[in-house]
């Protein structure tokens, strides 16, 4: 028997949705860590029942949550994220130059293989790994040492690390985005790393084809293909081939090429979402219709997926880490906007229904697809 | 025996219902009692004061006595009234306003 188990992280608390293969009927568990910020959950590929957690407060700071039971109970673990070596500086809003300050973790991403190894992206931006379960924390700090760190600056959202990417098929290889710094590329584990951002045109800095400085929101693989890179940039979707050293665009017929998300089908490589956004000025879908676009060809051509969600008043937002895919036969999609609503669709976007409607602002979405 | 009080998401950190009470060596001052409670609630680390700084976490204030100590060294001696138990640390949170 299948089943799914969907981790949802709120501006007030992080809640965990189940349902068998059908996805029809929901339990809905929490608000566990009531009251927190929680950016971010994501379970081991290696133990599902190895659930990482961040929780963060501008009061308090930042936690780290473990759980090995699915969810049911939690311990915090370390939190200490301790900068390594010297703390350097980047660019300020100013123009000056600001050291780097921790404020909390954006992303975790349990190893492929290992559920004791975790990566987590932080802000400022920055790539951590834990080798013990979370209990202590060191900093890969060959990224944020690239010759190119004292020029990135955060955006208004901040510097942080969003997207962690770990190719399965060329070990040591991974991929990391900062927003507003753009794409890297490690072949090595992490110990060297270098901007692959060729190929992207961004108007909002001096020079729109810059190494870096580039806010990309969300990239994406999909397992079977990870020379294969999806790309949804602050403007412009945009692809790559060959593991991020080009990009092209592939916008293609959407109505606006701004957004936040982007994924790709589970078992169709060249099939991908996104979640239009009016512009970077009104953070709502356009004309107030709430749709995901598909596209079947790998981007260029799109198709509105509009059935059950709201096509009129509808001013809502979906954030980067908000969209996650399963990996039953018929593959399901789901998403979670900042009005609380969490929607699934079972049949791979053809049509929609909300899970939950009235949760706080949904942060950042996983599912599991267990066994 | 020192009594400190939390706010309600530390107290729910730390799996307790009202306030804590240390032992803590004279001199009883700021750094020794916060040091102490992070020696007995671990997971308190971190949510008051900086790792690696020490400094007062910006959103959070220490009174005690009718007095804000927020900004005192951490090295001075608190309140007679304190370090005797009569009165308690208040770990405070700032109000959000709005």
């Amino acid at each position: 028997m299948t089943a799914v188990r969907v981790l949802v992280g709120t501006r007030k608390g992080a809640f965990v949705l189940s349902s068998d293969g059908k996805r029809e009927s929901w339990k809905v568990s929490g608000p566990h860590f009531a009251g927190w910020e929680i950016y971010h959950l994501k379970g081991s590929p290696a133990n599902p029942n190895r659930i990482y957690a961040s929780q963060t407060s501008g009061w308090f700071g930042q936690l780290l949550q473990r759980s090995d039971d699915g969810g049911t109970t939690w311990e915090a673990v370390g939190n200490e994220f301790a900068y390594d070596g010297p703390t350097g500086t980047h660019q300020w809003y100013d123009g000056t130059q600001h050291p780097w300050e921790f404020k909390r973790v954006w992303h975790l991403e349990p190893s492929l293989s290992d559920p004791d190894m975790v990566y987590a992206g932080v802000e400022d931006a920055a790539m951590f790994r834990s080798v013990d379960g979370g209990r202590s924390w060191q900093e890969l700090g060959a990224l944020r040492y690239h010759p190119t760190g004292p020029s990135w600056a955060p955006g208004a959202g901040g510097m942080g690390l969003h997207t962690i990417l770990l190719d399965p098929q060329h070990p040591g290889r991974m991929f990391a985005a900062i927003s507003a710094a753009g794409v890297f590329r490690s072949d090595d584990a992490g110990k060297s790393w270098r901007p692959v951002n060729r190929g992207l045109r961004s108007q909002h800095i001096p020079d729109p084809t810059a190494e870096v400085g580039h806010c990309v929101h969300r990239i994406a693989m999909h397992p079977s293909r990870p020379d294969v890179l999806f790309m949804q940039k602050h403007w412009d979707v945009m692809r790559s081939d060959d593991g991020g050293e080009s990009w092209r665009e592939v916008s293609g017929n959407l109505p606006t090429d701004f957004g936040f998300p982007i994924d790709v089908h589970a078992h169709e490589p060249e099939t991908i979402y996104v979640v239009p956004i009016k512009s970077d000025s009104e953070h709502y879908p356009p004309e107030g219709r709430l749709r995901v676009y598909r596209s079947r060809s790998g981007g260029d051509d799109w198709e509105p997926l509009t059935k059950g969600l709201p096509q009129s008043d509808c001013y809502v937002n979906v954030l980067r880490d908000a969209m996650a895919i399963d990996s039953l036969d018929r593959c399901g999609v789901y998403f979670g906007t900042t009005g609380g609503q969490v929607y699934i669709s079972a049949d791979a976007g053809d049509s929609w229904r909300p899970i939950v409607r009235d949760l706080p602002a949904v942060l950042s979405v996983e599912v599991q697809t267990l066994a | 025996m020192i009594r400190v009080t939390l706010p309600f998401h530390l107290r729910r950190l730390a799996k307790v219902d009202d306030e804590v009470r240390l032992e803590v060596p004279a001199p009883v001052t700021l750094g020794s009692v916060l040091e102490a409670l992070e020696r007995s609630y671990p997971v308190l680390r971190g949510t008051i004061r900086d790792y690696g700084t020490l400094r007062r976490r910006p959103f959070l204030r220490f009174f005690a006595c009718e007095q804000d100590l927020s900004h005192d060294s951490p090295d001075a001696p608190l309140p007679e009234a304190v370090a005797s138990g009569a009165e308690p640390l208040m770990v405070v949170g700032a109000v959000a306003g709005g």
